[in-house]
């Protein structure tokens, strides 16, 4: 098998890793599986909003809620964090096993998924203090329930990687962390996936 | 206001509470249901401790990665469960039975009891089954070592036992649900129902769902990546297939379930208003929600069933498979097909009837895959040297009942008929008559076929031919008069009806559960003889019923490692190619070291972490809720951390033990299949082959 083969769509570590590349195979092919079963749950909250999208029940709307230039930042961040997850990949795949660059590329990218979180829940707090909270209606509880799903996404993400740096740190590059970094990162660039789905159909189309 | 310790869990609540306060048979009922599962735990944690299990239950069951020993765990958890869900359906029978204008039990217990036994029978009873025959077949079908997660399958199941738990322990601490399996919102709401009741249901179908959904992806995953070189698709065994088509099923079903019940929990515990009455909610999200997983669920349940009659057919006829090809893309189309149906859950609705005759049109469709897989069996069958042993008896009985249930389905997919018999007695009859003649008749002839392979011996003759016969006479005397008794008008889950021309079917109704109840009693007779005469049952060879797929070419039971060496497939059907050829049984060409899982505790931790997590859910005890959930986050962190987790088994240890078992089967006689149900037959077939 040559070096190019692919074993798995999207980034391979490539045969000089060796091990790590074919034990990664259907690790990684089963992540996507999981990756596929995710977006139903987020498929069902998207389908959900959309239907309840009328039933404000004379509460606030999102012209009244939303903050687009908020949502804007938010977007940036995360699209951001997607391309520093990024270069960490490209590091662990030809960085030669160097791990300190790997793990600022890493750093950076939990620090700009903090900060996305720290925006969408500031956006939170605004929006329940003009009376935006789940319990007013069933659209907020939609926007909530969708929102906060991936919110909590990226939360459990930003634990991920806290825990890769520490296993980095302790185990060392070897062939179940780099397994588990191209996972996270699958899983990171999903969540950018969904956000845009989010931004289209919850925020443009809500004040469209 | 709920206590910080013990939240809203109080004296009253323990279920001998009511009884002392107020003594009824419907108290006493549920009291002695309360009784069995504490003096059942004592007496099961006696056991253990009189006779030093606890260490070999632990080290050999509980923390192994065997998918082996994982199958045989969720079966015997189904098996546990379906005492319960028979005994319940018993006493549903009994209640209705003596239903007019009263009954001895309350309309509050029976509404519990038709919900417990649709939640038990369906998702820890048929799943279970269906996952268990899978994770202990499916590896030595493929010529697999092991699932592609052994870890997280542990984790599966432990999630499932946890949500069983939860289930069993609503019959001591509060209640259950009363709104059916379905648990449709408002009802199930906190506006209706502020007790504990939905919360355990929830947490229940959460946790099992996330379980399940877990096990569809390494079920699916060990298919697609695990298969022996030369094994193509167009090789797998047909069990295989339709297991290969429930686990991508299960990974796009379970998903709308798990959002659909955390939904209804946002409503419950933090004032959210997916399916509320009021501020913009709309049940009718919930009903379309929960069918999107309900209909493909009940091909979930079939699909496999389908799969152990295809194997079946063709062992026991002592031929190929008939129709292979049409068989597979069959399984597709079902597995397709199944998620475009939802909706005739609820015709009646008011959805238009354009709508409604789409979702009918593409129902009535379904049925044709599903025919041709029937017409596939009956050809393999056809001129074939069938032997009507207990599996063939449940084929039988499958063939005619399920085909009735089958029609009565495609009746009620015209939306003008289901208007009719919508929520009678009719539907219980038809869902009943697919699921038992189906799912149930499948997994027990599976079980039937695949216990030698299992554990080395063979399930006596004669009580398994009468279990098989007690199972589908008492289905039909237990069922086929609900189909009448829902075309005269009786509604389903009644508690009480006022037509007394219902009673005398209630009682032939009767009558069926009671067939049913001692067919049950039967498979248990059958086990504990099948126990007690093992020496005189064993099939060491591991090949009693001339079987014709990959795993019957190993030991019974297989060694841990399952294969000595990874087998190269040539064809379908490869072990009873190898036979026709005359070369069966040959030591491999050349044996290698092997790795395989290490023993671990993740399951169980993970188990006990969840149950506490559900319990403190339930009772809004939330210290403990937090503290399950930390367990759980915990166990899976540190096992991130767990470096040496395969053992290596050497060639020399591999080649030994097959050598020593070739030898063994060489100096075994051979049986021919005219006695295969003799003392005689020691595992070895004799090649007598049908071309």
């Amino acid at each position: 098998m040559t070096q190019d083969t692919p074993l798995h769509p999207g980034l391979n570590l490539g045969a000089p890793h060796g091990e790590a590349h074919t034990r990664s195979e259907p690790v990684i092919f089963g992540f996507w599986v999981f990756l596929m079963s995710d977006l139903i749950l987020f498929g069902i909250l998207f389908a959900t909003y959309v239907a309840m999208r009328n039933g404000t029940a004379g509460g606030p709307g999102p012209l009244e809620l939303f903050d687009l230039t908020s949502v804007a930042i938010q977007t940036g961040l995360l699209l951001l964090s997607s391309l520093t997850y990024g270069f960490a990949s490209l590091l662990l795949k030809h960085g030669n096993g160097q791990r300190r660059g790997l793990m600022i590329w890493l750093i950076i990218t939990a620090a700009l998924g903090l900060a996305f979180l720290g925006f969408e829940l500031t956006d939170f707090h605004s929006m329940a203090q003009d009376g935006g909270v789940p319990s007013r209606s069933g659209w907020l509880s939609a926007y909530y329930a969708l929102v906060g799903l991936h919110g909590l996404h990226i939360t459990l993400g930003l634990l991920w990687i806290g825990v890769m740096l520490v296993q980095i740190g302790v185990l060392g590059l070897n062939c179940r962390v780099k397994t588990r970094l191209l996972m996270l990162g699958l899983y990171w660039h999903f969540l950018d996936l969904v956000w845009i789905g989010i931004f289209s159909i919850v925020f443009l189309a809500g004040v469209a | 206001m709920s206590d910080p310790i013990f939240g809203r869990l109080e004296w009253s609540s323990f279920f001998v509470h009511e009884f002392i306060a107020a003594p009824s048979i419907d108290s006493a009922v549920a009291a002695g249901a309360g009784l069995a599962v504490v003096v059942g735990g004592i007496a099961l944690l006696g056991v253990l401790l009189r006779y030093r299990l606890w260490g070999r239950l632990w080290r050999d069951w509980l923390t192994s990665a065997d998918h082996k020993k994982i199958g045989i765990m969720y079966i015997v958890l189904a098996l546990v469960m379906m005492a319960r869900g028979v005994l319940e359906g018993v006493a549903m029978r009994t209640h209705q039975a003596t239903a007019l204008d009263g009954g001895i039990l309350s309309a509050e217990h029976f509404a519990q009891l038709f919900s417990t036994h649709g939640t038990i029978m369906i998702l820890f009873v048929a799943m279970p089954l269906l996952i268990g025959l899978i994770n202990y077949v499916v590896p030595l079908q493929i010529g697999a070592r092991d699932m592609v997660f052994p870890v997280m399958n542990q984790v599966s199941l432990g999630l499932t036992t946890a949500a069983a738990a939860l289930i069993m322990v609503s019959l001591v601490v509060g209640h259950f649900e009363t709104g059916g399996w379905s648990a449709y919102p408002p009802y199930t709401g906190a506006d209706f129902n502020p007790g504990v009741g939905p919360d355990y249901w929830i947490w229940a179908i959460v946790l099992s769902g996330i379980g399940t959904t877990l096990t569809g992806i390494n079920f699916a995953v060990t298919i697609y990546k695990s298969r022996a070189p030369g094994m193509h698709f167009m090789r797998m065994p047909m069990f295989t297939w339709t297991a290969l088509c429930t686990a991508i099923m299960i990974v796009y079903a379970m998903p709308p379930l798990t959002a659909g019940s955390l939904m209804l929990a946002l409503d419950r515990y933090l004032d959210f208003h997916f399916f509320t009455n009021d501020l913009g909610g709309n049940m009718m999200n919930y009903a379309n929600i929960f069918w999107m997983f309900g209909h493909p669920e009940v091909y979930i349940v079939v699909l496999p069933a389908f799969g152990v009659f295809s194997e079946i057919s063709a062992t026991y006829a002592a031929k190929r498979l008939y129709g292979y090809a049409s068989l597979v893309f069959a399984t597709m189309a079902i597995a397709a097909v199944s998620f475009t149906v939802w909706l005739h859950h609820f015709f009646t609705m008011g959805q238009s009837a354009s709508v409604n005759i789409a979702f009918g049109i593409a129902t009535m469709i379904i049925a044709v895959p599903t025919g041709v897989k029937i017409y596939d069996w009956m050809a393999t069958l056809y001129r074939g040297r069938i032997r009507l042993t207990a599996p063939m008896i449940y084929m039988l009985g499958f063939f005619i009942l399920f085909v009735i249930g089958g029609l009565s389905g495609v009746i009620q997919a015209n939306p003008t008929v289901d208007f009719q018999v919508h929520n009678t007695l009719f539907l219980v009859a038809h869902f009943h008559n697919v699921l038992i003649p189906g799912t149930l008749f499948g997994m027990l002839a599976g079980i039937q076929y695949w216990f030698p392979k299992a554990f080395g011996f063979r399930l006596d003759e004669r009580l398994s031919r009468r279990a098989a016969w007690l199972w589908i006479i008492g289905f039909c005397f237990a069922f086929l008069p609900l189909y009448w008794l829902g075309l005269l008008g009786m509604p389903r889950r009644s508690a009480s009806f006022s037509d007394p021309a219902f009673v005398p079917w209630m009682y032939v109704a009767l009558a069926g559960a009671l067939v049913l109840l001692s067919a049950f009693f039967t498979m248990l007779q059958m086990g504990w003889v099948s126990v007690r005469d093992r020496k005189r049952l064993a099939v060491p060879a591991g090949d009693p019923w001339d079987g014709r797929t990959l795993e019957w070419s190993v030991s019974s039971p297989p060694p841990e490692w399952n294969f000595a060496a990874t087998p190269q497939v040539y064809s379908r059907d490869a072990f009873a190619v190898e036979k026709e050829a005359g070369h069966p049984y040959l030591p491999a060409q050349r044996y290698a070291d092997i790795k395989m899982p290490n023993a671990t505790s993740m399951g169980m931790a993970v188990c006990i972490a969840a149950t506490l997590m559900g319990f403190g859910l339930v009772w809004h005890i939330w210290w403990l809720a937090i503290a399950g959930l930390l367990g759980m986050a915990a166990s899976m962190i540190a096992r991130g951390f767990v470096t040496q987790t395969e053992h290596t088994i050497s060639a020399a240890e591999l080649e030994q033990a097959h050598r020593d078992w070739l030898d063994d089967v060489a100096n075994t006689r051979a049986v021919t299949r005219d006695e295969e149900t003799s003392p005689g037959n020691r595992g070895l077939a004799a090649a007598d082959v049908v071309p």
